[in-house]
Order: structure tokens, then C-alpha cells, then sequence
């Protein structure tokens, strides 16, 4: 892992003067989160107010600037910050700013067939453990390569959404068009390369816009077009090495790898910038007539890949559910704080208004387990009580195997969590997938044990169905 | 101060830090006047002093990419699974996996010494499974095999793991020596290595791997699994019939460890692979990526309790409902399935796994696939990298 300042580093740049307005109790207690990246340096309000702390603060911002830069893309709610990587390893801290999600659109797209391509990618969206999963951005492709057609889609787009967007145009020309239209949005501009890195490099100046550096002929000339863009005055950067799919990923995972563990563990800060993926690129291998879903699937591949390896952005096609949740499911595995507990603790959890003829189920104190059990439980408004065995954070299917789930625990469980003073019944719904333990967990426990379905989402036609508690 | 920031003359820093300090020490404003004037000041100082060093460069400005390498004293043991009648078994080949001296698919430090295998399940009794894995097997479930050979034959499989579920006291209770007649006719149906996997029942899995390793005596088979809590018989058989152990634990490098430890009192380093659990993509599959990324960098970094090739259970994807639920909103089950088994196992695969223990033939395909895509740095011509903000995509995609 790179160096990251640590509180020591942080704490002389402070004001000193433990004035609490942070809402910590001392400087040297919100250096320590500072250090952590769990508090904003603008928490401070006496470095930003006070001018004799103008040289501190500049120094604090230079000390805490993350390996790899953070950009912004758009403005307002939707605006999507990409970037801001403190390590090359999630373990080593955690992922920060989850990968952004640009949905192609063609500028050649025309009134409804435009208006319907926006919002279906606004609209796509899957609820998982409590939390809905989206789509983040709108790649708009100069397809026409003609600079009005282009610019007056943009501004089309930018009437329609209010998500983030991305030019996408080798042709400057193009380009400028479009983001004179709607520079105010704050569109990332698709992209400078070794040819054109002088005038789109002088639009992005002239309207203040991140810009991406594309160059697939290597990362001696991706670094080049980074110094010389940086040099012209190019503040906000995001670096495509370029992305090849099949036979050409090992390439792609190599350069992305290399790129990231350059900018974190080398702290070499010229590639210390945002990196963007284009699994999109595989639609240029589509041949008109096969099948589109292989070209889907290629696409998937690659773009897991890329989230997996480094990608802070990535432009897709596909919008299908069975494309897409994979990729956000993974997205959102990856930028899980690696410091969440695998458990959550045992005990009696209760559902709705419950009573004593409430049904009484179980399961583990896998984190996951849990939280999935009871977002299904939750979705379907029943009133139930939750036993949570202590399985040492282990799935139902693992712990029975691992001997970490068994009759013993649920009879304990059972008795601990003073099960029989709540109910009135001696019922207790299993998880499907403890089936085997169940006839034993009878005579351990003495409760009559009904095997409930195999996945948690049958719980609430389960319990609808009023079986668990017939003789 | 970087190179870059002497190419634009001095640094922020230098330019406009003592100077702001100085002046507005100096200057007697109203406070309030100051909270304004400040942010937009310093904010126009910086940009004054950024733009006042440009100037615009005539042509590139050169600057290199060193490769980042990193410094990896330890290497992950090299295992070798099945044994062909020169080394004293049946098997028509052998399979390695292991060996690595640097993180997986790193390619600019190193390329892997053995690509990671792939392992065909294949079971003693019919079991339920998800329609979309069914329609493939549909034929063999009563068969192991036949099983094992369309596992081979069709899909490819580098090797064949049975496991022997219908020993489980709650499923059958077959005894140990129908197991080893199971194993016996798979040995006979296939040429490839294989693998022996029990039923998880802590009574019977002792007994059964250890009749397995007898009668699997020189094959060199992979006897899955020894847990914390039931180890002892199956170290004790691996060491009696030279055979090697899977070390399974649950999503705790320590216990990983801890494990690693005891079954070294019994067989050498070089019969042990190890694996941590594999949780399904959206079901933990963090907990499992993380561990294997950190157990293969704490071997490469030179500790040598994690030294080993690490196995995956990937076939657990099918633990998402996403993968098998019947919704047809969600797309066809038939592509949604195969899919997450295959990103599951993508996802491991950049972590470090290298024995990946799967179920459906397309999810087993694009394994092979990705295996051969990754292993090496193919020189791209650029004009291979396509435009992709000009192509033409059907509007129907």
C-alpha cells in the first residue's frame, strides 16, 4: 500500500485550537479520521474562515489529495464523483466513489426514440438487501459525426436528464459543439488522443470541463498525452489506456493493473487520475444478424473485469436485466467496507405487530443471510419473529455442512432468546436448506419444526399459505 | 514537487501560500468581509498563478510509464493432481496448479505459472437443481459415470470431481464401500484426474474419504474436504495413501492457517490445497475475493502457511435466487444463471483461484475462455481498438 498521511501528518496543519466545531472533541481526534478518510477536510470551518491559516490549509489539501484524484461529472444530485481511490487493495482500507455506470445513447437517436433510450436507462433499477441498485450516467455517442446534429443532441439530452454526461467523440470539432451547448452541465469530454490532444485540450480549458486522455498505442503515450495535457492547463483528467475485449483483455487487465498500482503503491501522481473502461467496444465485433445476447455477454465479461480491476467509469450498451445485475451486484460487492463485520449478532429480531400466534422463524447471523432474509421478510408486511442463530457468520448451507449450525444451537437459541415467553405455539419454521437437521432439532428442542422454503424469497408465500402452523 | 509541476514553473505553493499569508495578515478587513473574500480569492490566486505559467506546448510532451513491480519473496507451492501409469496411476494426464511468484494476472510482473483448471461436479444421487443446470444433465443423474464422461467428452472439463452426497446419514447413508465402487466405475469412465468430494456429514465423511483414498491409491486425488473440526481421518488417510487434502474453512484466514498447521503434522506441504468458501455474487462473494487476493499476496509476501493453490466451490452462485428464480422480468433464466456462475467465477479468477469447481457448461466455456484471453499480453495493433463512439449498434440491442 502507498503512503497515506497519517494523524501525526495531519495534526500540525490543524489550527490547534480544539474548538470542536467539527463535532470532534479535539484537532488530534479528527486528524485521526481525517487519516482515515471517514471526515471531509471542510469539516474544519476555521482553516477556510480564517486567513491565517491559508498556507496550513493548502498544505493539508495537497497532504490528503488521495493517489488517484477525484473528478466530478455533472451537477447537482445526480453529478457522479468518480475516483478518489486511496489504495490498490480493498482490504487495505476500502474502495471509496463506486464505479459509474454510463448507458450509450446515439446522437442519431430522434424524438421518442431518444426521449425512450434516457428513460429507460433512468429507470432501470433492482431492489437488493434494502438498497436500489441504478445505472449512473448517459454516454452520448457522436454517431452522426456531424458537430450540429451532435451539439443539438446534447442539448436535447441535458433537457431530458439531469444525470451526468459523457461527449463521446474523437472529432474536436464535434466536441466543442456540443460542449459550448451545454457546458454549464458539466459533461465529461470523450476524448483528447495523441492527434487531437491540442484542441480538445484547449476546450476543455475554455469551459472548464474534465476531459478523457485515450490512447490505446500504449502507456508511455497515455503518460505523454497526460503531461502535455496537464501542461496546458488541463486540471480534471480521466485516463482511457483504451479497452479490448476476448483475446485482447489480458492486455486491457494488464494496463488498468499497471496503471493503478503505478498511481498507489509507486505514487507515481501523473496517471494518479480516474480510469475509464469502454466494454461497449465489443458491439464493434457484432456482425448485423448474429445473435446480439453473445455480444451481451462479451460485454459483461469485460466489464467485470474492468470492475474488478480499477475501472472508476465504465460505458456499456447493454440495459438488460440479466446484463446488468451481475455488473451492479458486483459493483456493489466490491465497495463493500471490507471492515463490515461477516456476522451481525444473534438474537430475537421481531416483524410487524407481532403476538403471540406470530410465526417464529430462523436462520443464521451471516450478514448477508440476514440481511437478505429480512429484506424479504420486510417486502412482504408479515408479522413474524426472527430467530438469528449465532453460526459464527456462516450461511445456513455452510453452517449445517460445517457443523456450525445444528439441533443443539437452535434448541439453545431457542431457550436464550426466551422463545416460549413470546408465542404461544411450539412452531419453528426452518430454512429450507437446514432440512436435514430438522428432525432433530425436534427432539433436541422439543418444538415441533416445520421445514419453510429453500430461498428466502418464499417466505411470504410460505406464511401466506398457512401451512406452518396445520397439524 | 513533480516534474510536471516544474514544467509549469513553481508550485501553488510557492507562488501565492506566503504571499497570501502575508497580505492578508496585514490587511485590516472586517471579518465577515473576510469569510466572503477568502474561498474566491485563494481560488483566483491559484488559477492567476496556474494560467500565468502556460503556455501552450508546441508538440507532446514526452514522459514514461515505468512498470510498478513489486518485490514477492515467497512462491505458491505447485500441486500436481492424478497420476498416469508411469507415476503409478490410471489417468491418461495430469493437471498442476500453483506455483505462482507474483499477484494473479499481473502479467507485467510475471505470467501465471499454471493457468487455473477447471473441475466438472458431478454426483452419486440425483439432487435438485436449478432448471437451467438440469436441462444439461438431465440424461446422467442417475449415472455418475456417464455423468463424468459428458462432463469430459462435452463440456470440457479438466477434471471430474464426485462427490459422494448419498453417504449422508439423512440422504441414503451408502456405505463406504459403495462410495469406493462409485469412485471405482468414474475412474473407469474417464481418463482425467479426479476428485473426491463427502457428503458433509461429520460421521461419515471420515469413514468414506478414507476408504476413497485407499481405493483411489495412486491416483493422486484431491480428497475434499478436512474442516477444523474433522480433520484428523482424512490426514491420516492422505498421508497412509499419498494423497492430497483440501483444507476447507469458513471466511477466516486464521482458521485457515490454524488448519494448514495440523494437517502438516500428518502430510507435507506439497499435498494440501486450500479454500476459504466461495459465497455467491451478491451473497457475500466480497468475504471469499478478499480472502483469496489477501492469502495469495500473504504467500507471495513469504508466509509459508499460505503457500498453497487455492480451490473454489464456485458452483455456490447458484445460491442467488437472481440465478434461478423464475421472473421474467429479470430475463431468461437460461442466460441469467450461467452468467452469475461465470462473473462469480471471473471474479475469483483476478482474485488468485486456481481449481474452480463448477456446474454449468456455458459458465464452464466461458472459464476456459477468459483462462486463455488473460494469460498473456497479446501486442494489439491500434487500429484494432475500434471507435466505438461512431459504430453502429442495432437499435433493438
Amino acid at each position: 500500500m502507498g503512503k497515506l498521511p497519517g494523524p501525526l501528518d495531519i495534526y500540525p496543519l490543524l489550527p490547534g485550537t480544539n474548538c470542536e466545531e467539527c463535532g470532534e472533541a479535539n484537532c488530534m481526534a479528527f486528524a485521526t479520521k481525517l487519516a482515515e478518510y471517514t471526515v471531509k477536510l471542510t469539516a474544519c470551518a476555521p482553516l477556510y474562515r480564517e486567513a491565517k491559516y491559508v498556507k496550513k490549509l493548502i498544505n493539508l489539501e495537497d497532504l490528503i489529495r488521495p493517489p488517484v484524484r477525484e473528478v466530478v461529472i455533472g451537477t447537482g444530485e445526480k453529478a457522479a464523483s468518480i475516483g478518489g481511490k486511496l489504495v490498490l487493495y480493498r482490504h487495505d482500507l476500502r474502495y471509496s466513489n463506486p464505479i459509474a455506470f454510463f448507458v450509450d445513447v446515439a446522437d442519431t437517436l430522434e424524438g421518442d426514440a431518444l426521449s425512450q433510450r434516457v428513460k429507460a436507462i433512468e429507470d432501470w433499477t433492482y431492489m437488493y438487501i434494502g438498497q436500489n441498485l441504478r445505472l449512473d450516467g448517459i454516454a452520448l455517442r457522436g454517431v452522426s459525426q456531424d458537430p450540429q446534429t451532435f451539439a443539438k443532441a446534447a442539448k436535447k439530452l441535458s433537457s431530458l436528464t439531469d444525470w451526468p454526461i459523457i461527449l463521446c467523440s474523437l472529432n474536436p470539432e464535434m466536441l466543442a459543439a456540443a460542449a459550448k451547448a451545454i457546458a454549464d452541465k458539466r459533461p465529461l469530454l470523450y476524448a483528447a488522443t495523441l492527434d487531437t490532444w491540442s484542441d480538445a485540450g484547449e476546450i476543455a480549458v475554455k469551459h472548464n470541463l474534465p476531459l478523457v486522455a485515450y490512447a490505446p498505442s500504449g502507456l508511455d503515450n497515455l503518460a505523454s498525452l497526460v503531461n502535455t495535457l496537464r501542461a496546458m492547463g488541463v486540471e480534471e483528467l480521466v485516463l482511457d489506456p483504451g479497452t479490448a475485449s476476448r483475446t485482447g483483455l489480458g492486455t486491457t487487465v494488464d494496463n488498468f493493473t499497471q496503471l493503478r498500482r503505478a498511481a498507489t503503491i509507486g505514487e507515481n501522481e501523473l496517471v494518479g487520475y480516474p480510469l475509464l473502461a469502454t466494454p461497449i467496444s465489443v458491439w464493434a465485433d457484432h456482425k448485423e444478424g448474429a445473435a446480439p445476447e453473445l455480444t451481451k455477454w462479451d460485454e459483461v465479461l469485460t466489464a467485470a473485469s474492468m470492475i474488478v480491476r480499477y475501472s472508476d467509469a465504465v460505458v456499456v450498451h447493454s440495459l438488460d436485466m440479466w446484463t446488468n445485475l451481475p455488473l451492479t451486484f458486483l459493483r456493489s460487492n466490491l465497495y463493500t467496507d471490507p471492515v463490515k463485520p461477516v456476522a451481525v449478532e444473534a438474537g430475537l429480531q421481531e416483524f410487524g405487530d407481532v403476538d403471540a400466534d406470530s410465526p417464529v422463524m430462523y436462520t443464521t447471523n451471516f450478514a448477508l443471510t440476514y440481511f437478505t432474509v429480512e429484506s424479504d421478510i420486510k417486502q412482504a408486511g408479515v408479522n413474524a419473529y426472527l430467530l438469528v442463530v449465532d453460526t459464527e457468520g456462516m450461511s445456513v448451507q455452510s453452517a449445517v455442512a460445517g457443523r456450525r449450525l445444528t439441533a443443539e444451537k437452535v434448541a439453545e437459541a431457542l431457550e436464550e432468546y426466551k422463545v416460549s415467553e413470546k408465542v404461544k405455539h411450539k412452531i419453528l419454521i426452518s430454512p429450507g436448506m437446514a432440512a436435514r437437521i430438522s428432525g432433530e432439532t425436534e427432539e433436541v428442542s422439543g418444538w415441533a419444526v416445520k421445514v419453510g422454503p429453500q430461498d428466502s424469497s418464499g417466505i411470504p408465500k410460505y406464511l401466506q399459505m398457512g401451512k406452518w402452523n396445520e397439524e | 514537487m513533480t516534474s510536471n509541476e516544474e514544467g509549469r514553473g513553481q508550485s501553488l505553493d510557492d507562488i501565492f501560500g506566503d504571499f497570501a499569508e502575508l497580505e492578508l495578515e496585514n490587511v485590516t478587513i472586517q471579518v465577515d468581509e473576510l469569510k466572503l473574500a477568502l474561498r474566491p480569492m485563494v481560488q483566483q490566486l491559484a488559477q492567476a498563478a496556474a494560467k500565468a505559467a502556460i503556455e501552450m506546448p508546441k508538440s507532446l510532451i514526452p514522459a514514461q510509464l515505468k512498470a510498478p513491480l513489486g518485490e514477492y519473496p515467497g512462491v505458491i507451492r505447485e500441486i500436481t493432481i492424478g497420476a498416469t501409469k508411469k507415476e503409478g496411476g490410471s489417468r491418461s494426464n495430469t493437471v498442476t496448479i500453483g506455483g505462482h511468484t507474483a499477484p494473479a494476472w499481473d502479467l507485467f510482473q510475471s505470467p501465471p505459472k499454471n493457468p487455473p483448471v477447471i473441475a466438472a461436479d458431478v454426483f452419486d444421487m440425483p439432487i435438485p437443481l436449478a432448471k437451467a443446470v438440469k436441462t444439461h444433465y438431465r440424461e446422467v443423474l442417475e449415472d455418475p459415470a456417464e455423468w463424468a464422461k459428458l462432463c469430459v467428452d462435452k463440456f470440457g472439463a479438466d477434471v471430474i470431481t464426485i462427490h459422494l452426497i448419498s453417504t449422508d446419514r439423512q440422504l441414503g447413508d451408502t456405505s463406504p464401500a459403495a462410495a469406493a465402487k462409485t469412485i471405482e466405475e468414474v475412474l473407469q469412465a474417464v481418463k482425467v484426474p479426479i476428485l473426491i468430494g463427502s457428503a458433509g456429514d461429520p460421521e461419515k465423511d471420515g469413514p468414506v474419504l478414507a476408504k476413497a483414498a485407499e481405493v483411489c491409491e495412486g491416483e493422486r486425488t484431491l480428497l475434499c474436504s478436512a474442516t477444523i473440526d474433522i480433520y484428523e481421518p482424512i490426514a491420516v488417510a492422505a498421508k497412509e495413501h499419498d494423497q492430497i487434502v483440501l483444507s476447507w474453512t469458513s471466511l477466516d484466514i486464521n482458521d485457515q492457517k490454524e488448519l494448514n498447521r495440523r494437517l502438516i503434522e500428518w502430510v507435507t506441504p506439497d499435498q494440501i490445497v486450500i479454500d476459504p468458501t466461495t459465497a455467491a455474487l451478491g451473497y457475500g462473494l466480497e468475504y471469499a475475493f478478499t480472502m483469496m487476493q489477501r492469502m495469495r499476496l500473504a504467500g507471495l509476501l513469504g508466509d509459508s502457511e499460505l503457500q498453497y493453490p487455492i480451490s473454489s466451490g464456485t458452483t455456490n452462485a447458484w445460491a442467488a435466487r437472481e440465478a434461478w428464480l423464475k421472473a421474467p422480468e429479470l430475463g431468461p433464466r437460461e442466460l441469467r444463471g450461467p452468467i452469475w456462475e461465470s462473473v462469480t467465477a471471473l471474479s475469483l479468477l483476478l482474485a488468485g483461484n486456481d481449481l474452480f469447481m463448477m456446474m454449468h457448461p456455458a459458465a464452464m466455456k466461458t472459464v476456459h475462455d477468459l483462462i486463455e484471453w488473460l494469460r498473456e499480453r497479446r501486442p494489439i495493433p491500434v487500429e484494432e481498438y475500434a471507435d466505438w463512439t461512431t459504430i453502429d449498434i442495432p437499435e433493438e440491442t
